[in-house]
């Protein structure tokens, strides 16, 4: 940015200042032109291989009906190819609208949320042309994926705004996953295994603060090697104990789920948001609370000034490493619960290296929603749909391999942070351990 | 720093430049100089301090005792006699010591030397156990290079398992491909390996380099499309071996294998001598060549590497360049090696040894043969560890644990000094070498 302030030529402070918001004004018209190019670019490929260059005549049908609760809906059925041709031309009239009219936030946001689906609509009607996918159960399971992912993104949140860089979300959810299991088959209760997932969560997060702020280690490699620790050990335990005595064990059972009167006879949504277990509703709660707490609160800015500039905090007599410490365990916390999720909400046993990266995509969810806990729950609702597309898919077998759906998410995450999608920045003082001078 | 003599040589600012290879026990006399001190007299004055051989000892016994809690926690039988402890405290004990006795008797039997295989008088019986150490060390030592090359460059390296299944892939392509003639064959493979590994991390060293996009993002998200590529692979026709139930790829020719160095009955083979071939061109790289100066300047401070002329990009995307080639030959040793008896990719071909390098390169502070020994270490860890989970009924899983706490202290003396009682406890992180050895550090 530093370029963009001393501007050659520049008489006055005025002139400067004026010569300053041009060259940041040229910036955002190139990034608008870029995107809107790149929307455009991918909205006539879309309109190619989806629609035009596609034989015509089939239906996509689309199941509608959430199976087991709520009320009972038609199948949606549609066009194929028309559908895909007019969803794609949406994508570019999205990609137009972005280059040609203002680049205010809200626009900024309504184009990219409307390209986005148009995409999606035009790609799943050329997938399952001819065929028949449930769209109902693909929600669901988006749901099922990206509650451990919202709550494991929303440790991260709260974890970087406090200035430690959270590579252990991963561990955090193998800890949760197994104490929840653990706990919860040795006293026979849902609620305890909870709190012990939560604890346990909270325990690698302690963990990870206690070598970030009072030892100093660098917090990526710390990360790393906290959650190699955490895998090592549930493996080693399961192995031992869990597997070879998993009646006494491994056998916590599931959270069941709870529809809330009336809400969850709304079609299609109503049973998938609020047809659902305890976990679920409590990430609601938490991430309501985050998102109020960090941006509404005291401990909120807080948490924010320590991870901005620690020294101006410290100043002001907020005590740094004190607010890190338990934030940065209160994290651990929020995403252990994450980790119970994987197992007393969904699976009902804990198994080997549950987590299976989830840690990480939260991780990139924290990076794609930029750092908010709003963002990083729409990242990751994005992130556990394109997990569910590609199990759903796979069932209807389309023609493209399930395995490039399930590398989307990570195509996207990158392009993110190349600064492709619009700049993301970190909270300035993240990863870098304070000193008192 | 000078309040810190046994870490005097640790980079700091342009002095890194000068740093000896292992700055220990002589530099911690160096620093504080006392007029006249008696060898005897240093040594106790290291054990006191706590320099990092000590440090890194202590680690190590501070990680075995943390397996040993683990073993004693997680099994039943021992469990069952901890109910009736206070009637009988000698009981639980005694079963809790023969657990870990016998555990760690089993992991030195089978990493260093197994007294029982003397009697046979048959060399490979009796070597078995150093030659299965040097085979799982080669890997590492690989890999510890590439996370320690990107290190030096201010890059971190949490790639090299994506890197590595690009390197294997494209090794493996060349080993079943092509018919070659031996020596000629397993040339390309390895240099197939070394491009397959340096294309997909010099994507990410890019993508740093031009877009600013964070590398430990990149090369984390590369990790997975690697995963996910490679099980489409495993689909097609071209790498699906046929008529098989499982998605196994095709086998390799006999010619694309690396040879076994001492005949068939020990499985060391010529992996090792490139890994130490490599580990001579790393120590070249950085301290006899100009690249390798300007490697190390950009990862001191990037800012001033600049202002003197030198490309940051380009330090940055050789460096990646280079990380990603030494992970690749992890995936050449993975395909061509002994560990996968047919020679062929399979979806579990990275065992997880991306990330086990990054403890080795930290634990080898990122210099040449402080990688090695730590990759020695791992590796007979690791061989032991089979070894121990065949004959004492213990999980190999309990060596990630021991590496991870190793690798936990080390990054923290203080933290082991606090619990040894050893002087300069209350220093803070000013030793923990990570922290400073990575000054460029940036936020995720």
């Amino acid at each position: 940015m530093s370029q963009t302030l001393v501007t050659p030529g520049a008489r006055t402070p005025q002139d400067a200042a004026d010569a300053a918001a041009r060259t940041l004004q040229a910036a955002s018209r190139r990034r608008a032109l870029i995107t809107g190019g790149g929307f455009l670019a991918v909205g006539a490929y879309a309109l190619w291989a989806f629609g035009l260059g596609t034989e015509g005549g089939t239906d996509a049908v689309f199941g509608m009906t959430v199976t087991g609760s709520g009320p009972k809906v038609g199948d949606l059925e549609v066009g194929a190819r028309a559908t895909a041709i007019a969803m794609s031309v949406v994508c570019m009239a999205a990609g137009v609208a972005r280059v040609v009219l203002d680049a205010s936030k809200l626009w900024r946001r309504l184009t990219t949320s409307v390209f986005v689906a148009a995409f999606v609509v035009a790609f799943l009607c050329w997938a399952v042309a001819g065929k028949q996918m449930s769209f109902a159960g693909a929600l669901q399971n988006t749901m099922l994926a990206a509650t451990p992912l919202i709550l494991g993104a929303l440790g991260g949140v709260v974890g970087e705004r406090s200035g430690v860089v959270n590579i252990a979300i991963e561990g955090q959810f193998l800890f949760g996953a197994f104490a929840a299991a653990l706990v919860a088959s040795i006293t026979d209760s849902l609620w305890a295994g909870l709190v012990a997932g939560a604890v346990a969560g909270g325990l690698v997060g302690a963990l990870l603060a206690v070598f970030a702020v009072r030892y100093m280690v660098e917090q990526v490699v710390l990360g790393v090697v906290i959650n190699l620790l955490v895998a090592g050990m549930t493996g080693f335990l399961y192995s031992q104990l869990l597997r070879p005595h998993g009646d006494k064990y491994n056998n916590p059972g599931v959270f069941q789920n709870h529809a809330v009167p009336g809400l969850s006879e709304i079609p299609v949504l109503g049973p998938v948001l609020l047809d659902v277990n305890a976990i679920v509703y409590l990430m609601y709660v938490l991430v309501a609370v985050v998102h109020f707490g960090l941006f509404h609160t005291r401990w909120g800015l807080r948490a924010r000034a320590v991870g901005e500039h620690p020294t101006a905090a410290d100043t002001v007599g907020i005590r740094v490493r004190r607010t890190r410490y338990l934030n940065v365990s209160g994290a651990g916390c929020i995403a252990g619960i994450g980790g119970a999720f994987l197992t007393i909400g969904t699976v009902g046993t804990f198994s080997k290296d549950m987590a299976s990266g989830a840690g990480y995509i939260a991780l990139a969810a924290v990076i794609f929603g930029r750092w908010r806990p709003l963002g990083a729950v729409a990242a990751a609702l994005l992130f556990g749909f394109s997990k569910a597309l590609a199990t759903s898919l796979q069932t209807v077998q389309t023609p493209i391999p399930s395995e490039v759906l399930q590398m989307l998410p990570y195509v996207v995450t990158i392009f993110a942070v190349a600064g492709l999608v619009g700049r993301v920045r970190p909270p300035a003082a993240a990863n870098k351990p304070y000193e008192k001078a | 720093m000078s309040h810190t003599p046994e870490e005097g040589g640790e980079p700091v600012a342009p002095r890194d430049t000068e740093a000896p290879e292992v700055p220990e026990a002589p530099e911690a006399a160096s620093a504080a100089p006392p007029p006249k001190r008696s060898y005897g007299k240093a040594v106790v004055d290291a054990v006191v301090t706590g320099n990092s051989a000590v440090v890194t000892t202590l680690a190590i016994l501070l990680a075995l005792v943390v397996g040993g809690i683990l073993m004693i926690l997680s099994n039943q039988e021992v469990l069952d006699k901890y109910a009736y402890f206070f009637d009988d405290p000698g009981d639980a004990l005694s079963a809790s010591w023969h657990q870990v006795r016998d555990a760690y008797v089993a992991l030195f039997k089978g990493s260093i030397v197994d007294p029982g295989t003397f009697d046979s008088n048959y060399a490979p019986y009796i070597l078995n156990p150093i030659s299965e150490t040097v085979t799982q060390a080669t890997p590492l030592i690989f890999g510890g290079l590439s996370v320690s090359v990107a290190f030096r460059a201010g890059l971190f390296n949490i790639g090299a398992q994506g890197q590595l299944i690009a390197g294997a892939i494209v090794a493996a392509w060349a080993g079943f491909q092509f018919a070659l003639p031996t020596g000629l064959h397993l040339v390309v493979v390895v240099v197939g390996g070394l491009l397959g590994g340096a294309v997909y991390a010099g994507l990410a060293g890019v993508l740093k380099a031009r877009f600013g996009a964070h590398e430990v993002i990149v090369t984390i998200m590369l990790n997975y499309i690697a995963v996910f590529f490679l099980s489409w692979l495993l689909t097609t026709g071209t790498f699906r071996q046929p008529n098989q139930p499982q998605p196994l790829g095709k086998p390799m020719h006999d010619t694309a294998v690396l040879p076994r160095l001492f005949g068939d009955e020990l499985r060391v083979n010529l992996g090792i001598v490139l890994a130490l071939a490599a580990v001579l061109l790393y120590w070249w790289l950085l301290n006899r060549s100009v690249l390798g100066f300007e490697l190390r300047a950009v990862g001191a401070n990037p800012d001033a590497a600049r202002t003197t002329g030198m490309s940051v990009s380009r330090a940055q995307i050789v460096a990646m360049a280079f990380a990603g080639a030494m992970a690749g030959m992890i995936g050449v040793s993975q395909v061509a090696g002994p560990y996968n008896a047919g020679h062929q990719l399979t979806q579990t071909i990275d065992a997880g040894l991306g990330f086990t390098a990054i403890t080795v390169a930290l634990l080898g502070r990122t210099k040449p043969l402080g990688v090695v020994f730590a990759a020695l270490l791992f590796g007979a860890l690791q061989a032991g560890g089979s070894r121990m989970q065949a004959s004492a009924q213990v999980s190999i899983d309990i060596v990630t644990v021991i590496q991870a706490v190793i690798v936990l202290c080390v990054a923290a003396p203080a933290l082991v000094r606090t619990i040894f009682r050893l002087k300069g406890a209350h220093k803070g992180g000013e030793g923990s070498l990570v922290a400073k050895e990575t000054a460029g550090a940036e936020a995720v």
